[in-house]
């Protein structure tokens, strides 16, 4: 018999955790913040150590909260623009239980100092099989969706999607390539400025497809939702979709700029780094302009001020990248601080906005309720990131260009002028405005968590949402 | 065939496949479904949906 509503649990599951591995990872954040003021905080415990605790902060916010967020939206989304119950239920299932495997041996094995010091690929190998064991699980479920909808198209949410899927699996299992020596030390199987090269056409990618094609998606389909008007253009979202993916690919030697990446690839990352612009540009547009004639919503609605200012730091932080790749630029910006503003402006100010604008759309549809318990907690929550995310990002642009010129400066002899202490002290003020700003951004996720506590202890978890039966053409 | 003309080639491909991809994006006959596409958020809700989640 064929199913007549939508697979909810899965999507449920995933979208409770979004919100408590938001937590997680973003207190581990908090408190490398602190480090960097206090380094002695932690108490020397080695378990707790800055280079111990950072992977862990990057794979929780990346993979934990914000992979979790998109299993959620794109088990959500497939469904409803397919009309069609999730194929493979039990496969889906394995995914969640998978995932959090996952996540909660990447909590042990990262603070115990198991690593393969591959940036946001950090996962000894017995969690890189796992990984790829529930990603192939991930992408027969959602093709095996695709391929049984019932209606004529597929929404461009799910080409999004589909990408994602398809290019962190290769991206994966390309830069995981690595040989075994004991259960917990692995050695990468390229060596040299190959690695380095593979790496951050990896690390540039998985920026490029999980953080930015994923919630392209999840944009496409929660902006127009709660605006309750269709995307602006869907022909510019084609074009936006095939140039981003085209572009995106080539992108990641721009993290290798005055390296011993041959001097050609580097300007190759720098030109299509440029180009980026237009296609990120066209996306950030589309989304905004699905307002227009509907902007008085925004004074009123702080899911959608959560979504329209999710946007403005896409459209931000996707100016700022492409600058910063220029190589003269990039002999300023790099290794400093303005690196990790840059990269908090699009994870804090892009994803997790997009991702709690969405989520505060998601959570009472999923346990029947019109809206979440408290609009004014919502409100309160969007002003704590909003002015956390501020506070952070323009403290670190101070921090780093103040850092690279300090270090750039040199006496008339040729000496530095500057020692690499004085500069760090030059940091301290910086650093407690990050603290601060960091603080209050993970401030309002604790709010976020009582407003879905309070909603799912009022609400019941619906697992009879109809799948309407009038097919479309 | 030196790297320089190799790029050349590969560089005009892909103005070449960009071109078409937009020329298929904006053509007269594929509007409508493009529009049907974009409302498909929309068609499980027999109404037109209007309201937001502002209460």
């Amino acid at each position: 018999m064929e199913a007549t509503t939508y697979n909810y649990k899965v999507v449920r599951q995933f979208a409770i955790m979004t919100v408590v591995w938001g937590i997680v990872g973003m207190l581990v954040g908090v408190i490398l913040a602190a480090q960097l003021i206090w380094p002695d905080l932690t108490f020397g415990i080695e378990y707790l150590s800055y280079g111990r605790l950072r992977p862990l902060h990057t794979n929780a916010v990346i993979f934990a909260f914000g992979g979790s967020a998109m299993f959620a939206v794109s088990y959500y989304i497939v469904q409803r623009t397919c009309q069609v119950r999730l194929w493979a239920e039990k496969l889906a299932a394995f995914t969640f239980w998978g995932w959090t495997l996952v996540i909660v041996l990447a909590a042990i094995t990262l603070p115990m100092g198991y690593t393969s010091s591959k940036e946001y690929a950090e996962l000894e190998w017995p969690i890189d099989l796992l990984i790829t064991v529930v990603w192939v699980a991930y992408a027969l479920v959602f093709f095996g969706t695709i391929i049984k909808r019932k209606t004529k198209h597929i929404y461009v949410s799910n080409w999004f999607f589909g990408a994602y899927i398809l290019v962190i699996a290769i991206l994966h299992i390309v830069n995981s390539m690595e040989l075994p020596v004991t259960l917990t030390k692995s050695y990468s199987m390229y060596a040299g400025v190959q690695d380095a090269m593979i790496q951050w056409w990896y690390g540039h990618n998985a920026v490029g497809f999980f953080l930015t094609t994923a919630f392209l998606g999840m944009m496409y389909y929660f902006i127009p939702k709660q605006a309750g008007r269709p995307i602006y253009s869907y022909r510019l979202s084609v074009v936006h979709f095939w140039s981003l993916n085209f572009i995106y690919m080539w992108a990641g030697p721009h993290h290798l700029q005055y390296t011993a990446l041959p001097d050609w690839a580097q300007s190759l990352g720098m030109v299509f780094s440029l180009m980026l612009l237009a296609p990120s540009w066209g996306g950030m547009m589309n989304g905004i302009m699905t307002l227009s004639g509907a902007w008085h919503k925004l004074r009123t609605d702080p899911i959608l001020k959560f979504m329209v200012t999710a946007l403005s730091f896409y459209g931000m932080s996707t100016f700022e990248g492409p600058m910063m790749s220029i190589k003269t630029v990039n002999a300023l910006s790099h290794y400093t601080e303005w690196t990790i503003g840059h990269v908090h402006s699009g994870a804090l100010g892009w994803v997790a906005m997009i991702t709690i604008g969405s989520m505060y759309y998601l959570i009472p549809r999923l346990f029947g309720r019109e809206s979440m318990f408290s609009t004014k907690l919502i409100e309160w929550h969007f002003w704590l990131s909003t002015i956390g995310v501020v506070l952070y990002i323009a403290a670190l642009w101070i921090a780093g260009v103040t850092q690279g010129l300090m270090w750039r400066a040199a006496n008339a002899d040729g000496t530095l002028t500057y020692s690499f202490a004085q500069v760090v002290n030059t940091m301290y003020p910086f650093y407690g405005i990050r603290l601060m700003g960091g603080a209050m951004f993970f401030s309002g996720m604790l709010i976020m968590a009582y407003n879905v506590w309070q909603t799912t202890r009022l609400g019941r978890a619906v697992n009879d949402a109809p799948i309407p039966q009038a097919v479309h053409a | 065939m030196d790297s320089g003309l190799i790029s050349g080639i590969v560089t005009a491909i892909f103005i070449v496949v960009f071109i078409g991809i937009v020329w298929w994006a904006y053509s007269r006959g594929n509007k409508q479904a493009f529009e049907d596409a974009g409302r498909l958020p929309f068609e499980e809700d027999n109404a037109p949906i209007s309201k937001g989640d502002s209460k």
